[in-house]
């Protein structure tokens, strides 16, 4: 039974970035984009803690970690990009 | 500031970004010493600490990133080369080829048997150099004039 439910969660994650994947090639706008990416990354963190329940694994757990840093910092940078034009500035107090 | 002429605020990143900074970066060292029998190495903790660096550069600006880590990337690059190539070279003074590395167990006083290995000062090397190169890489293409 629960090997069951673990498999029915895995192929609804998956379903689910596979839509998000359609709303990323087509979104009508970079904001609909940007989420999407997100999304996607947060949907990977998911699918990687059930594997490591299948596998009955710790080793993808520092992995898990590791795409929520760099699922952060990518979405932090598309919103700065959309928000202000640029992601690095040079001094931002007096320009 | 191309939208309005208004004075941005970012408030929540900025102290978003002081408290996970260091988060990121403790993250990188257990990566960087979990290495060579787990997931992780020195080519992973260093591109997890350039991304710290990254985070640093967005939420606030270059000159102030300057201000508090006055560093040349270049040299840092130039530093880990060194140390990698005279860990590869260290094998020379016990007569066996060249990167040959070794380990043991040592006992320490507080935290016990522990394993050590030769090739972690290798690994210290492909750290600063991946720290480097990446660092100088963003720090060229990355900046507005």
């Amino acid at each position: 039974m629960f090997e069951f439910i673990i498999w029915i969660s895995l192929a609804l994650i998956a379903a689910s970035s596979l839509l998000l994947m359609i709303r990323l090639i087509k979104g009508p706008s970079v904001p609909d984009r940007a989420i999407s990416l997100d999304a996607i990354g947060i949907n990977l963190v998911g699918i990687t803690a059930i594997m490591s329940i299948v596998l009955d694994t710790s080793a993808f757990l520092d992995i898990i970690l590791l795409i929520g840093i760099l699922a952060f910092i990518g979405t932090v940078s598309i919103a700065k990009f959309l928000e202000k034009g640029e992601i690095i500035e040079n001094d931002r107090n007096n320009q | 500031m191309k939208k309005t002429g208004l004075k941005t605020n970012d408030l929540i990143l900025q102290t978003i970004t002081k408290i996970v900074l260091f988060i990121v970066i403790i993250f990188s060292f257990h990566l960087f010493f979990a290495g060579h029998n787990a997931p992780g190495g020195g080519f992973i903790g260093g591109l997890i600490t350039s991304g710290a660096i990254v985070l640093l550069l967005i939420a606030f600006d270059v000159k102030t990133v300057k201000a508090i880590l006055p560093i040349n990337y270049v040299k840092v690059a130039a530093f880990g080369l060194l140390i990698a190539i005279l860990s590869g070279i260290g094998s020379f003074l016990f007569g066996v080829p060249f990167l040959s590395h070794t380990h043991g167990h040592v006992h320490i006083p507080v935290l016990g048997d522990t394993h050590l290995a030769t090739a972690v000062i290798f690994d210290l090397g492909v750290y600063f150099v991946v720290v480097g190169v990446t660092m100088t890489i963003i720090q060229t293409i990355g900046e507005t004039e």
